[in-house]
């Protein structure tokens, strides 16, 4: 059915994401009831929309299940190892903007750094048995930062949401998590360690280099032309 | 993931053959649960050992692991009924998980493996461990590389500083960016962070450092209070003098034959008499290597060898590796994990040494792959 571009299926980045298209003259709009998950774009000829969650856009570029697809950084590194070898970037689009960064109680006076999380973590772990909780859903990005940064004595809990609200429920000592303003961690009573951010995201176009581009090779230039991006990305 | 040029059925003949032949050594054979609770291994060796082992829960026993190696089921094997001293050999697979797919690694792969326990004579039993794995492997024309972790501890141990300062490089032993770090703070040579120095004055000047945040989490006020005055003392300590540094990391930095690692040891240890004992200690391993038809003359030591691997080994290290397939992991490694026996045997440890041989590997090279 054509070059399958997978965008968010709803929310303020489904319609950021629009808009950017839209300003290059590609109108990407949703059929159908409201709640219903289906769209179609215009001004790209043999160029279909797949709606789908941010979160499963990573996994369906790597099967190549899509040929394009719009979703953040974050994603696309915390889902697929070795992200590089299934996706190639090909936009920073400018929107959903978001760092993933460290926080731990504002009270920890004595911790600001990546140095003094080690060195407390170290003291932590002593005195408590255990090593210290870092509540996360980015499991592979937070692990390979602090790894780098050789932070040791640390372990990992997973957390899928309300991860600020880890510390006072007694389940982690700190958090690593997305944040655009930083005020869910202030009226948590968190800080953000001083340390540049884990990562730096934001929405960005992504193509699949495991999909099959010898059938959409007109529809993937002509959709580059419009975009104003080049097109000799190697895949097509 | 499999690889090309690695075949199955070759690599469990070959296994098998190691097996026997550590059997013939004296070895006892021992089993291991490929299902192994994953707190032991996660409290070891940390979040590193998750990213690289396959975690899976069982609805009794709760979170367990892939069997990622055998030296923790076999140390817990020899602390609960063994005799001393000991050998034992096993032979299985083992679990990794690869994130790159282009390298050259597998996530499942039998490992043949020989461990000695021996309170009397560490050194010997480490050359038997090097000059077993040599003879067995002298075939395939390996490059063999050794170091010493003991001596770098050694190193640490005896730093005319603060107990703090030792524990915190001894911790990051085995994370040589951060070891390096700590080593230019502690020798005034890296620029004190300004809010670290406003915060550092304010505790100079007897002032309560408190946020106007309320407490939150497990660790508590006292835990805080307990870091700031740890913070206050380390500014007070003075700062290691810089030709001592620069003498740590010479020793860090050795790459000769051992001969050459030898005298270059010496000469450290004249300004760091405190390493003298492990430095003799590496002179009777060579002789007891020497002792055992092991050409020392030829065989390379690295000052930094092991210091990125899984951190248990605390003593002699080593690794066997075809040179002329660097694409491929080492073939055999190995060494001494004193410290291990000690956290896995509740109060009670024994000196242990061993290796692990990948027979695939073995058979890949015996093929000419």
């Amino acid at each position: 059915m054509g070059l399958k571009i997978g965008v968010p299926s709803k929310g303020r980045l489904m319609e950021q994401c629009f808009d950017w298209f839209g300003a290059r003259g590609v109108v990407m709009r949703r059929t159908g009831n409201e709640r219903e998950y289906s769209g179609a774009i215009d001004g790209v000829e043999g160029a279909a929309m797949v709606l789908l969650s941010a979160g499963e856009i990573p996994r369906e570029l790597a099967a190549g299940r899509i040929h394009l697809g719009v979703t953040g950084t974050d994603l696309v590194r915390e889902t697929l190892a070795d992200w590089r070898a299934a996706v190639l970037e090909l936009a920073e689009m400018g929107f959903g903007h978001a760092d993933l960064i460290i926080a731990v109680p504002e009270a920890w006076v004595d911790v600001e750094t990546l140095d003094d999380l080690d060195a407390a973590a170290a003291a932590f772990r002593a005195a408590h048995g255990f090593r210290l909780r870092i509540a996360t859903k980015y499991h592979r990005l937070v692990r390979d930062y602090l790894r780098a940064h050789g932070v040791a004595d640390y372990q990992l809990v997973d957390s899928q949401g309300a991860t600020e609200g880890t510390i006072r429920n007694l389940t982690a000592e700190a958090v690593a998590d997305i944040t655009s303003t930083g005020a869910t961690l202030r009226a948590n009573h968190l800080k953000i360690l001083n340390a540049p951010p884990v990562l730096r995201s934001q929405a960005t176009l992504f193509a699949a280099r495991s999909a099959d581009w010898a059938p959409v090779r007109a529809a993937a230039s002509a959709l580059m032309a419009r975009l104003g991006l080049p097109d000799d990305a190697g895949l097509w | 993931m499999s690889i090309p040029g690695l075949d199955p059925a070759g690599a469990r003949a070959v296994g098998a053959e190691l097996f026997a032949a550590f059997q013939a050594e004296g070895a006892q054979p021992v089993e291991a649960a490929i299902l192994q609770p994953a707190e032991t291994l996660l409290d070891l060796y940390g979040e590193d050992i998750r990213a690289r082992a396959y975690v899976t829960t069982d609805p009794l026993e709760g979170e367990m692991m892939l069997r990622p190696d055998f030296t923790v089921p076999v140390v817990q094997a020899h602390m609960r009924d063994g005799a001393e001293p000991a050998r034992y050999c096993y032979l299985g697979e083992v679990f990794r998980k690869q994130e790159s797919p282009g390298a050259m690694r597998l996530s499942e792969y039998l490992q043949a493996g020989y461990e000695v326990f021996d309170r009397d004579r560490p050194l010997d039993a480490d050359a038997e461990v090097f000059a077993l794995f040599s003879r067995l492997l002298a075939p395939l024309g390996l490059r063999a590389a050794t170091g010493d972790i003991g001596i770098l501890r050694a190193a640490v141990t005896g730093l005319p500083t603060s107990a703090p300062r030792k524990a915190a490089l001894m911790r990051h032993l085995w994370r040589p960016r951060r070891f390096r770090a700590l080593l230019d703070r502690y020798a005034g040579r890296s620029a004190v962070p300004p809010a670290r120095a406003a915060l550092l004055a304010r505790l100079a000047r007897g002032e309560a450092v408190q946020s106007d945040a309320p407490h939150i989490g497990l660790r508590s006020p006292a835990e805080i209070a307990a870091r700031l005055k740890t913070l206050a003392e380390d500014a007070e300590t003075p700062p290691l003098a810089g030709a001592l540094v620069d003498g740590l990391e010479a020793v860090t930095a050795i790459s000769a034959k051992s001969p050459a690692a030898l005298t270059a040891l010496r000469e450290a240890a004249r300004a760091m008499p405190w390493i003298a004992a492990s430095v003799e200690g590496f002179a009777r391993r060579l002789e007891a290597l020497s002792a055992r038809g092991i050409d020392v003359e030829a065989l390379d030591y690295e000052g930094s060898y092991g210091r990125t691997t899984l951190e248990y080994y605390d003593g002699f290290v080593f690794g066997l590796y075809a040179e002329r397939r660097p694409d491929l992991p080492p073939v055999a490694t190995g060494g001494r994990y004193d410290a291990l026996t000690a956290v896995l045997g509740q109060g009670r440890s024994i000196p242990a040494v061993g290796g692990v041989i990948r027979p695939a590997l073995v058979a890949a090279l015996q093929r000419g792959a």
